[in-house]
């Protein structure tokens, strides 16, 4: 798909937590608040995955949320990103090989949909000046969805 | 009867008409949400930020959800985008009158303004979620609650008009134009009008869906409401109504209560007859003066009240049409009422 350049400025959010302990969470609020304001690049928080481009995902695969991370990536319109923030969806971190998780979000995501656009964010938490560079690692990707990079 | 070439006219001028009317609205969204963002001492997205979300809601893919209702659901945001449009035929630009004002009035302005909203509230309820439901529900509850206070302003205004200037049009935006309501009330009538014209700034935030009236939509607690299915296009598409329904209530409001012209006024106080001469200059002048005060309308109606104030309660929304905001409406039309018996 063709993409034009409005689409790298006009990203808006979806935030779902897929079994994070809340860190991430706050830091993923804080990039939104005056201090970082992350509306100046165009990036909108919204309320609905159908409205949404990326996916701010934070938190290891629990068995509770898988199904509905499933529904959710595929509520999601072509073409999207997900922005796996903090090292628990990264990597599981502290709860590696933990009996209620299903592993780290791109090994679940991959399961769904192999051509999966990832970002990862490491952190425990990430600073929100790691979120934003990732919202612009975002727009990477999707320059290469472009053909661009 | 209309002749033929005065109709391709009309076509052509309505067609600007609309398009200019989508541009303008998106720049007042982005001037609002500048504005906005300012007065949370934040910097806020460019001005242009709007064009560049339509430009990318049109590249995204357009779903239909399951359980979906799909030529509801597909051609609501059609209607409402329809309906916007058509509302920009009948309103006064400024020094540009409309492009159709034989053929509509306030009443079917009033008609027209309903349904943007109903398409948004049947969209919601064909979407097949239950959050959209909801949030239609709460549309058509509020649809409710400030129509009444709505037709109780343009009425009254309305039926002054009959009463102050006999034979004259009462639902046409010309007559406001050729004669003000401040210049036709005394003391009392002023407060009257006054009264009128807070009622009409209070339901104007509630028919754009902009918080504190926003619990349609309610981004924090529905998910977007009765918008909250809606994807790529049809997202676009509303997100167009809206902006143009912005522009289209503040013209209202600048048409009904300061239709005052500019021009004259430059023209007098700094003498500059050879310039005003030519009709294009004070033409300008007018339509600038026209962008300006319909900034000021929504800066005051939309922009401070949303950072201002937090969301309401659907049930308290409806109380506050209902009980205060149309008192005030019945007392500025009582208020009215007795500035005629005085004798203007």
């Amino acid at each position: 798909m063709k993409l034009n350049k409005n689409f790298d400025r006009a990203l808006w959010a979806f935030h779902v937590n897929t079994g994070s302990c809340n860190g991430c969470d706050i830091e993923i609020v804080a990039a939104l608040t005056p201090r970082y304001d992350v509306e100046r690049f165009g990036i909108k928080l919204v309320g609905s995955p159908r409205h949404a481009d990326v996916l701010i995902m934070a938190g290891p695969v629990t068995r509770a949320m898988a199904p509905r991370i499933k529904r959710i990536y595929n509520q999601t319109p072509d073409p999207k990103v997900v922005l796996v923030v903090g090292n628990c969806g990264n990597t599981t971190g502290v709860y590696y090989e933990s009996y209620n998780i299903l592993g780290p979000i791109d090994h679940f995501l991959k399961q769904i949909d192999p051509d999966v656009k990832i970002v990862h964010i490491p952190g425990c938490p990430p600073r929100p000046e790691a979120i934003i560079e990732g919202a612009a690692k975002a727009w990477l990707v999707l320059e290469e969805l472009r053909g661009e990079a | 009867m209309m002749d033929i070439n005065d109709l391709y006219v009309r076509m052509l001028l309505g067609v600007l008409a609309m398009l200019a009317a989508v541009v303008v609205g998106l720049a007042y969204k982005g001037i609002d949400r500048k504005i906005a963002a300012h007065m949370q001492s934040r910097i806020g997205p460019p001005l242009r930020q709007p064009f560049r979300d339509i430009s990318k809601l049109m590249q995204k893919e357009t779903i239909t959800p399951d359980g979906a209702v799909d030529w509801i659901f597909h051609g609501m945001p059609v209607i409402g985008l329809v309906a916007a449009l058509l509302l920009v035929l009948y309103i006064p630009w400024g020094p540009l009158s409309p492009p159709l004002k034989a053929h509509g009035d306030l009443i079917l302005v009033l008609y027209l303004l309903i349904i943007p909203s109903l398409a948004m509230a049947l969209g919601g309820f064909s979407s097949g979620s239950p959050v959209a439901a909801i949030g239609a529900q709460r549309e058509m509850v509020m649809m409710m609650s400030y129509e009444f206070p709505l037709a109780i302003v343009i009425l009254s205004l309305a039926w002054f008009y009959t009463r102050v200037l006999p034979g004259s049009a009462p639902f046409a935006f010309t007559t406001m134009e050729a004669a003000p309501i401040w210049g036709l009330v005394g003391p009392i009538g002023f407060i009257g009008a006054v009264l009128l014209l807070l009622s009409l700034v209070v339901v104007t935030p509630s028919e754009l869906s902009k918080i504190p009236f926003d619990a349609p939509e309610a981004e924090t607690e529905l998910g977007g409401g009765l918008m909250a299915e809606y994807s790529g296009r049809d997202l676009a598409m509303f997100y167009i109504a809206d902006a143009v329904k912005g522009l289209v209530m503040a013209a209202i409001i600048v048409g009904l209560f300061f239709p005052h012209p500019l021009s004259p006024i430059v023209e007098k106080y700094y003498a500059l007859p050879l310039i005003m001469d030519q009709p294009v200059v004070a033409w300008i002048i007018d339509g600038l003066f026209f962008l300006f005060k319909v900034f000021l309308v929504l800066f005051a109606t939309v922009t401070t009240v949303r950072v201002a104030f937090p969301r309401l309660k659907i049930d308290k929304i409806s109380y506050i049409y209902l009980v205060p905001v149309s008192l005030m409406a019945l007392a500025g039309t009582l208020l009215l009422y007795l500035d005629t018996l005085g004798g203007v």
